[in-house]
Formats: structure tokens, sequence, C-alpha cells
């Protein structure tokens, strides 16, 4: 019998806040965490625009030989894993005395990578590179360094499908549930977003030009738009069996009810519009529900011409006239890439718990496309129930998550 | 260098890369116990010792290594033998 899948935990280190009420806050008050970095100018990046993540200190919380394995977006996934556990009740105890699984969106370790290539450049011996390099030069860093700091002994791998990495994950830990293959399963994404990891983004000439307004240049489904942002950081996501939940007591945050999955079988980089809508369309048949049950639609939209339109156009096949409200989130946070999928389903989760929909912020001139759905640029408080969240990837991959609150 | 700036540099990079305290480096402390080495610290060890004096020590090196004034004695004969 297929099991009911519920979140009990979310954690989120992220350029619009370091914890959820941070993050809530700035969801609300539509607060941007973009930045204009001087460092990425001189590094020789068409656009120097970025989303400001601090980084965390992870000394006193963790021990060296642990920390030394950890890239920057292993260190972000560990803070936000942190405060997901918490939220979820799970401590160390717990996890060592049950079964908790691992599937983690990641999709790129550039930094790790150059600076053990740049010392081989230099000193013309691997025996310099130092024991750290190999663990964190793997695209799996986040879940091997997660499964060992917290002993996690259930299902351990990483998940690489571009920008929809952590929609998929989640999407993969909800299939592991609902079969009864896992009672728990800590999913997510984490993205690193340092000059070396951008920079070959950057060459495609797809990141916004406008350094001179960084918080209004990230203005996804607005007819002026002119390209997306680079951001990242880490989110992680308890999902878990409505029967774990209730035998331990855990906070019941929502319900996942649907997940859909398609590939475009197109271009590497230009979106089309069948690929999302068969995902949408998939998510919202696993769910058991029809389009107009759906209230609130996460956008991936990143603020690029083509990519925005093409997902407008897949919006209104599904949801025709008078379709659900939709918000792009990386209006405020810039694409979180790997991450995003799992980020923007925290997001979301927190505007259903708290009643309101965040603002796509910039959204000034609809163009035709965008026009024909209900694009909000202002926060709206409003109580929904349920939601559906967009990510989609290089390579044409595209995953929809159908999502209702628990109440 | 002279044995004792090889002391004074090596404990220095010890206490930055393994974070331990000055004052557990004693002589005829024990090295893999003070500094809770496993086979991947030896990586590092490796690292941190060529950043400080040029000189790549081996496996082989290690063999017969107890104590730290074991660990200076054997580098400072390495920094000779490179100085030659």
């Amino acid at each position: 019998m297929e099991k009911r899948v519920v979140i009990t935990g979310m954690g989120i280190h992220s350029c619009i806040g370091t914890n959820l009420d941070e993050v809530k806050k700035s969801l609300y008050n539509g607060t941007s965490g973009i930045i204009f970095d001087q460092d990425r100018k001189d590094f020789g990046f068409q656009s120097g625009l970025t989303g400001n993540i601090p980084k965390p200190d992870l000394k006193p919380l963790l021990k060296r030989r642990q920390r030394i394995s950890m890239g920057e977006e292993s260190e972000y996934a560990f803070m936000a894993t942190i405060e997901a556990f918490e939220n979820a009740k799970i401590d160390q105890e717990y996890i060592d005395n049950n079964e908790v699984g691992l599937i983690y969106g990641n999709d790129s370790v550039s930094k790790s990578i150059i600076e053990a290539t740049d010392i081989m450049r230099e000193k013309m011996d691997t025996a310099l590179i130092g024991s750290g390099a190999i663990f964190k030069s793997m695209n799996s860093t986040i879940t091997m360094n997660l499964s060992t700091i917290f002993r996690m002994r259930g299902v351990n791998m990483t998940i690489s499908a571009a920008c929809a990495s952590g929609s998929h994950s989640i999407g993969l830990a909800f299939l592991m549930i609902k079969n009864g293959l896992q009672d728990i399963v800590v999913c997510g994404g984490g993205q690193e977003v340092n000059k070396y990891a951008m920079s070959s983004f950057d060459a495609l000439g797809v990141f916004s030009p406008d350094e001179d307004r960084p918080t209004q240049a990230c203005r996804p489904f607005d007819s002026t738009r002119n390209g997306l942002i680079p951001s990242g950081g880490g989110a992680t996501l308890v999902v878990e069996s409505y029967e774990s939940a209730v035998k331990r007591g855990a906070p019941i945050i929502a319900e996942i009810l649907g997940y859909g999955f398609s590939s475009n079988g197109g271009h590497i980089s230009t979106p089309n519009v069948v690929g999302p809508s068969t995902a949408m369309k998939r998510a919202i048949e696993q769910a058991k529900l029809s389009p107009k049950d759906i209230e609130y639609i996460n956008a991936h939209a990143t603020s690029t011409p083509i990519g925005d339109a093409n997902e407008a156009k897949a919006i209104y096949e599904v949801f025709g006239e008078n379709g659900p409200y939709v918000s792009s989130t990386k209006s405020l946070t810039g694409h979180e890439c790997w991450m995003a999928g799992a980020s923007e389903v925290i997001y979301s989760t927190l505007m259903m718990q708290n009643n309101f929909i965040a603002p796509n912020l910039n959204f000034e001139n609809p163009d035709e496309d965008a026009k024909k759905i209900n694009i909000t640029g202002k926060t709206i408080d409003k109580k929904f129930d349920i939601y559906l969240s967009n990510s989609f990837g290089f390579g044409g991959t595209n995953s929809a998550l159908v999502l209702k609150k628990m109440n | 260098m002279e044995m004792n700036e090889i002391i004074e540099k090596v404990n220095e990079v010890l206490v930055d890369e393994f974070e331990v305290e000055i004052d557990t480096i004693k002589p005829d402390a024990n090295l893999r116990e003070t500094l809770d080495l496993d086979s991947l610290d030896y990586v590092d060890l490796v690292v941190a010792i060529e950043s400080i004096s040029g000189v790549k020590l081996g496996e082989e090196d290690f063999k017969g290594i107890e104590t730290f004034q074991d660990f200076y004695d054997v580098l400072h004969s390495k920094v000779a033998e490179k100085q030659d």
C-alpha cells in the first residue's frame, strides 16, 4: 500500500536569509539578496551581479577532519540541514538508532577542482594536493559529507539534473517513501556561487547586465527582462512517511501530493513549452487534482527572455484563463540553480504556512505571454492550501511538485 | 635551517593545520596521538611540511617516527640533504 509523504523539517541558508524566519520576512517584504561584486568584474565577468550569501563559520561546529572535505556547497547544505533536523525534531540519537536516507541535489564542484588543479600546475606533485581535495571535488560531495557527519545509514546519493536537481531530489525522496522503501529521507539542494563556478555560465551572456541597479535587475516575466542573476546556498527538507511523522510526534508542515517529470528532447539550453507543461500535468494528475485546485504556482522563471515566455505559455496551456497566482521568487534570490528546486519549495511552503504570496519583484510591464497568466508583482495576503513548484534545467530536464498544507 | 628554526616552524604549522594547543607539542610526546592523525591526515602533514621547508616527506620517512623529536630529527636530516 502506498504511503502518504509529508515534510516535517526545513532549513535554509540563502541570500535572503540564513534561517526560516529571516527568509519568511524577506519573502513577505520583497527584500532582494542581489548585489554587485567588483571581484567578478575584475575576474572578467560580463556581469558582476550575484546573490550575496554569508559564509558560515563551521569551526565551532565541526572537526578539522570534517571541514577539510567540504567545499562551499557542502557548507551551505550543512547549515541548512542542521536547521531542518532541529525543526523536524530529529537529533543524533534518533539518526543513530533509525535508518535515515539522503538524496540531495548538486551539479558542480568547480572551485574545488580548480584549486586542486592550480596546486598540481604549481607543484607538479599529487602528494601536495592534500587529503580534502578528492572529497570536495566530486559531484556527490554534499551527500558524502552530510552522510558521514550525521552518520546516516539509509539511501545515499546525489542527484545531478542541472537547475532542477533540488526539485528532483524531493521528487525521488517522495517516490522512495511513497513506495515504502524509506521512512525518512533528507533531501534538498546545494549551490556554490563563487566566481569559478559561475564564469562558464556568464560566458553564455545570459546574466543581466544591469549592474547599476542590482535589486531591480532580476525581472522575471517583465517585458524589459534581460537575463538571470547567479545565486546559491543550501536548502534542506526532511521528507517522511505520514505514519513515521505521527509516530515520532513530529510537526507535519505539508504533504507532497505529486511529482511530475519530463525531458524536452530538444535544445541543450533553450527550453520549450511541451516539456514543462507535461511535467506540470503529470504532477497534478499524480496528486489526483485538477488544475483549478492549484492556488499558487512558484514559477521557475529566471528572467531570461525565452525561458520566461515559454514557461508562461506552458502555464497558460495547463491552467488556461483565470489561473492561479504566479510568482517567481528568483526575482528576490536570483537563480539558485542546483538548489533552486528545493529552496523554492521551502519558500512556497513558508508562504502557505503564513498565508501570503511573495511578490514577483520588478514585474511592471508584462509581455504578451505574461499577460495571459496571473502574475503578482506585489505581496498578497492570502490563505492558500495547495501549490505547484516548477523547476527546469539545461538539457531539458523538468520537474514539477504539488504540495498541500497540513492543518 | 637549524634545528631550533625547524622546531619553531614545524610547531607553528602543526598548531595551525591540526588545530592543537601549542603546549601539547613536546619533544617526547607521541606525534600521531597528539595530533590525532589518521591515514588521511598524513597526506596533509606532508603538504604542511613542504610548505615550510620545501622538503617532501615520503611514506618511508615516517617509519620509526614515534615522538615529535623523532620527527624533528628526520626533517633536520632531510633539510640538510636538500641543502647539500
